[in-house]
């Protein structure tokens, strides 16, 4: 690896956000390389889903900053380097952010294939029988029936919403994807599925993610390296492994030993 | 039975200011358009007043008009083409009372023209004004319902949302179905409604001598369009502009180049299709153009040389 590939795709450095009194991220401060799944876990209410929308650039955080190398232009502070416009630019361009809720991700009210297509028209694309092609190849990608293209992800199911949402993101090949809680609300053998097409289109395609979930197991299976969080801050960092299977803090520990085992 | 559209100046009802509004809302007005205009296709927000009509019925193009009509100047108003339907009446009458001005029916005479769905057949000249009445000025809304983010769109000039609509049509459709309020891009920068004209009139809009004014009562914005400012259709490359067409010619004038509006005559199906501009055909059929059933309309268009 030259020294060049080092570089972080993604550096944070004591991230702090309040919202008045309460403090819902304080000093956080990470790395992620290319190409890395970092799992973000904690309970309700520990900061992650703050936390994701800072590093996602739709909150600012009072001090601390997030860095974030661009594709040509190498890292630039999110906020204070980058203007708002050139901010949504790269989310659209670079970025892929995939919601708990479906319907957060999605317009309802325009066809699945208007879905997966609204990114690549944001970006310039002007030719139908493109987007077209490439709405199709994305909804055979997460394995959605082709037939449905053009109806409205309203009378989809739960699972089938989040599979589109996938779709919708990777479309635009990002280099980065935030996933917050991807697999909550949907039943278990959904889940399992929908972590299998995760795993192997992040794999495939090479993305960077940043995981937030509250279940251990899909942390496990998608994840390198965790993050655990508590009261907003890092209790502990490590690779998945060591941390889910000999974790040191005290409520790691409890984390860990709180998850039913089937 | 032929209304009488042209009439000559008289004085205006004393009990009201000249044009209704007064002076400092017309003020504020005009400051309003000098900017839409300084800034082609951008919705400027103004102070809109209640206006002695609902909203709907053209609220916003009458403030318009209130605000750059003199005593000298000669109003047309059409609703759907027509100089006689209710709205247009209204409207004409309305403006007759507090300004007094000349009104008439004939394009070519008028220095103000306002409209309602239509852009008159006869070409507008430099000096004229068209005035459109406005009932939803944000071409993003049935897309993007929150006002905060379509603003930032407009500002940041990121219009990918549009083409999704039209990528709707024609994934429903197999064409770009929308025909009227067909989104523009006003001087390659602003996306812009043209009001719920057909689509049809969209190519009369670029590069046109005459001056643009849009006014939308309920949202209170004022947009405009320069004279000689280029308004570009939206497309996609493989489902370029195009503007609606007729197989018929008009029944009265025979015109094949005009906007026909198609009217059921019986019950039992019969239809025909005739101009929508009513100035236009009465023109034509005064200069001696007949259409396959002009012969035998009963109310030919009286008051005009044959």
């Amino acid at each position: 690896m030259t020294k060049d590939d080092m570089t972080p795709i993604l550096s944070v450095d004591r991230v702090t956000r309040r919202f008045g009194d309460l403090v819902a991220c304080r000093d956080v401060s990470f790395s992620l390389q290319a190409g890395e799944v970092l799992g973000i876990v904690g309970e309700s209410g520990s900061g992650k889903t703050t936390l994701l929308r800072v590093l996602s650039g739709t909150l600012a955080p009072q001090a601390g900053e997030v860095r974030y190398a661009l594709r040509d232009r190498g890292p630039f502070d999110l906020y204070r380097g980058l203007s708002e416009p050139e901010r949504r630019w790269l989310q659209r361009t670079e970025w892929g952010v995939v919601h708990q809720n479906p319907r957060d991700g999605l317009r309802m009210g325009i066809s699945a294939g208007g879905n997966i297509g609204e990114r690549l028209m944001a970006v310039g694309a002007r030719h139908y029988g493109e987007v077209r092609g490439a709405a199709g190849d994305w909804m055979a990608k997460v394995e959605l029936d082709l037939g449905r293209i053009d109806d409205s992800p309203a009378e989809f199911s739960g699972g089938m919403q989040q599979r589109l949402q996938f779709a919708r993101n990777l479309v635009i090949q990002p280099r980065l994807v935030f996933m917050d809680e991807p697999t909550g609300g949907l039943d278990v053998s959904v889940q399992a599925r929908l972590l299998d097409l995760i795993r192997g289109l992040t794999r495939e395609l090479g993305v960077s993610a940043i995981l937030v979930t509250h279940d251990l197991a899909v942390a496990r299976l998608l994840a390198d390296r965790l993050i655990v969080m508590k009261d907003g801050r890092v209790v502990e960092e490590g690779l998945t492994d060591q941390v889910l299977d000999d974790p040191t803090h005290p409520y790691s520990q409890l984390l860990v030993s709180s998850v039913l085992q089937a | 039975m032929t209304l009488v559209m042209e009439t000559e100046r008289t004085a205006p009802d004393e009990t009201y200011n000249f044009a209704y509004l007064d002076e400092e809302t017309k003020r504020m007005i005009r400051r309003a358009i000098l900017k839409a205009m300084a800034v082609p296709g951008y919705q400027v927000p103004f102070g809109g007043r209640e206006m002695p009509l609902p909203y709907g019925w053209g609220t916003g193009g009458i403030q318009v008009t209130a605000a750059v009509i003199g005593p000298d100047d000669v109003l047309k108003v059409i609703d759907q083409g027509a100089d006689d339907t209710t709205n247009a009446v209204s409207i004409r009458r309305f403006f007759r009372r507090v300004t007094g001005v000349a009104t008439t029916g004939r394009t070519v005479e008028a220095t103000i023209v306002q409209t309602r769905h239509r852009i008159p057949e006869s070409a507008l000249r430099e000096g004229q004004i068209l005035v459109y009445q406005v009932p939803i000025p944000e071409p993003l809304r049935r897309i993007e319902p929150r006002e905060a983010e379509t603003r930032k769109l407009h500002a940041y000039r990121e219009y990918g949302l549009m083409h999704v609509r039209l990528y709707e049509d024609i994934a429903r459709f197999g064409r770009i179905a929308t025909s009227y309020d067909y989104p523009v891009m006003v001087n390659e920068r602003y996306l812009m409604a043209p009001s719920p004209t057909p689509k049809f009139d969209n190519p009369k809009m670029t590069a046109a001598p005459f001056l643009q004014l849009f006014g939308a009562g309920r949202e209170k914005r004022i947009y405009a369009v320069p004279p000689y400012t280029t308004v570009t259709s939206l497309d996609f490359d493989d489902h370029p502009f195009d503007v609606q067409s007729w197989d018929e010619v008009c029944a009265l004038c025979g015109a094949a180049d005009s906007f026909l509006d198609e009217v059921v005559l019986d019950d039992a199906g019969k239809r025909m299709f005739v101009c929508s501009d009513t100035d236009y055909c009465e023109d034509r059929r005064a200069a001696g153009h007949v259409g396959p059933e002009g012969a035998d309309e009963a109310d030919a268009p009286a008051g005009k040389k044959p």
